[in-house]
């Protein structure tokens, strides 16, 4: 589904970002890519979404070679793919309900759709009362629970959670986690970073771990070595 | 779909618009502003039309008849001047009349009316006064009169006023290019400050925009709402100059009578109550310019603002 074929990424000031990075993601797997801070793990997101290019190496999305797309084309990939950060990147002037129903009309949904999905997603992310608050009126688990409700909502192919509970305390970051692995298995591809061992040991399943930009270990059943 | 993206468009832009309360206040004010300055060069042109306008009537030649010349005579040379094309306006002035109007104007004063009983006749000639289109054809005007040899013309003052009437041919073209590169001017000052001050207000939206391009929507999607809030900036600052300018056209009027130690409006001659009724005659097209321009710099503004945002 998705495949990094020897990518590097050098910035202007010569710090090396990924150095020669190869592996690939298949449909309906969940994997999590392990590292500590500046090991590459966002970098190698941004390549996937196409918010930076490579400097060497390509990246598939399918058959598509990502930094190949046209702009129109970069949209419709991007509404493929479901993504949460570790800052929730929610519209602040939107409330719960139209930072999701904003992914779907963005994804040409209809007005129907969009009313009875929205709140039928933040249910499933037990935000059915909180429907109507801004983003600075929710915690920052309930916060991280609208950029889930967000991702899914689209159904896309894949998620990819980059760090998403960096923020948060243990229990909502347990809560988080579950969100996750019920949307996995009702089918849908899960990338996630994380340098929680927690985390990764509660997951199991396919472990990538990164270091300095360099992929150094990938294991079929969840092991955190660091 | 495309009217659904246009009715979403919209309604995010006018949402936006009420959410960013201080921000659309701001820029609102900023436009305004802007607008004032070409509401404040309407005017300025209007005024200094008006000015041109009464500085050009008071301008004109006199031609002194002499005392025996037959009316038929001078009412057949108004005919043949009335049809020159650089005339606007010919007036004759009968021996009669002049003494009529000497004498209705020096009424209160004896001594001077005393006098004129003591020449006896009438000393006043026939005098036609005539008015040119535009300052330059006196020249003209006087020497077509003058070539005439006729022993009728006792006179004709045009070299008394050739001085007023040089500088004003002068003067004239002078202002009006002068006054357009100020306008043009003032106009580029004022589309730099709404420029700037909307790409402040989108600066502090480029992480929304960010977002909006992660969950996948198109450039139309996203920077069609900042380009309806850009409209309706320009629109309420529309309003809001509109208020202004027939306010300062009203109070200024009054406020000129009220200085200028005259009476009534109607002693400013042309210059009377000029921006009231400026602004009431023209209103219409006041509106379209102040509205439209508003509008055009909101949304061109806007358009601009969220472009460099759009990259990559």
């Amino acid at each position: 589904m998705i495949y990094f074929d020897k990518v590097s990424k050098v910035y202007p000031d010569e710090s090396i970002a990924l150095d020669n990075v190869s592996f690939g993601v298949e449909p309906s797997e969940f994997i999590t890519i392990v590292g500590h801070s500046g090991a590459g793990k966002t970098t190698l997101i941004k390549m996937l979404i196409a918010e930076d290019r490579p400097t060497h190496g390509t990246v598939f999305f399918e058959s598509a070679n990502v930094h190949k797309l046209r702009k129109s084309d970069i949209s419709k990939l991007r509404r493929r793919i479901g993504t949460v950060f570790q800052d929730f990147r929610l519209i602040p002037n939107k409330t719960a309900y139209e930072n999701i129903a904003f992914a779907m009309e963005a994804s040409g949904r209809t007005d129907s759709e969009v009313s009875s999905d929205v709140p039928h997603v933040l249910e499933l992310v037990d935000l059915g009362r909180k429907i109507w608050n801004f983003p600075h009126e929710l915690s920052g688990g309930e916060k991280q629970r609208v950029a889930i409700a967000r991702a899914i909502v689209t159904q896309p192919d894949i998620i990819i959670a980059d760090e998403p509970t960096g923020n948060l305390d243990p229990i909502n970051t347990f809560e988080i986690i579950k969100i996750l692995q019920k949307i996995h298995k009702l089918g849908t591809t899960v990338l996630l970073t994380t340098h929680n061992r927690d985390v990764v040991e509660k997951i199991g399943g396919r472990v990538v771990t990164m270091e300095k930009g360099k992929v150094i270990r990938d294991d079929k059943h969840g092991k955190y070595v660091l | 779909m495309i009217f659904t993206h246009f009715k979403r468009i919209t309604r995010t832009g006018f949402v936006n618009f009420w959410r960013n309360g201080f921000l659309s206040f701001s820029a609102t004010i900023v436009i305004t502003l802007s607008l004032s300055i070409f509401g404040a060069l309407i005017f300025g042109s209007a005024f200094g039309r008006a000015l041109l306008k009464e500085v050009k009537n008071k301008v004109d030649i006199n031609v002194y008849f002499t005392l025996d010349a037959p009316e038929t005579g001078i009412l057949a040379l108004k005919k043949t001047i009335e049809n020159l094309p650089e005339v606007a306006k010919a007036e004759y002035i009968s021996r009669d009349q002049a003494l009529t109007d000497f004498k209705e104007k020096w009424k209160d004063n004896s001594l001077i009316l005393q006098g004129l009983e003591e020449i006896g006749d009438n000393p006043f000639p026939a005098v036609l006064n005539i008015k040119a289109r535009e300052p330059s054809q006196y020249a003209g005007i006087a020497h077509f009169l003058e070539s005439r040899d006729s022993d009728m013309i006792e006179k004709v003052n045009y070299n008394q006023n050739k001085l007023i009437i040089d500088r004003l041919g002068r003067i004239i073209p002078a202002a009006e290019k002068s006054g357009t590169l100020i306008a043009i001017l003032f106009i580029l000052v004022a589309i730099i400050i709404t420029f700037n001050t909307i790409r402040l207000i989108i600066f502090t939206a480029r992480d929304e925009i960010s977002v909006m391009k992660l969950v996948g929507a198109s450039n139309l999607y996203i920077r069609g709402p900042f380009v309806v809030s850009g409209i309706m900036y320009g629109i309420f600052s529309g309003v809001l100059t509109l208020i202004l300018l027939g306010a300062f056209a009203y109070y200024s009027d009054v406020l000129v009578v009220r200085f200028s130690g005259i009476q009534g409006s109607s002693d400013l001659g042309l210059l009377a109550n000029v921006f009231s009724s400026y602004f009431l005659q023209n209103f219409g097209q006041i509106f379209l310019i102040i509205i439209g321009s508003g509008i055009i710099l909101g949304a061109i503004s806007s358009y601009l603002a969220v472009r460099r945002y759009l990259r990559g």
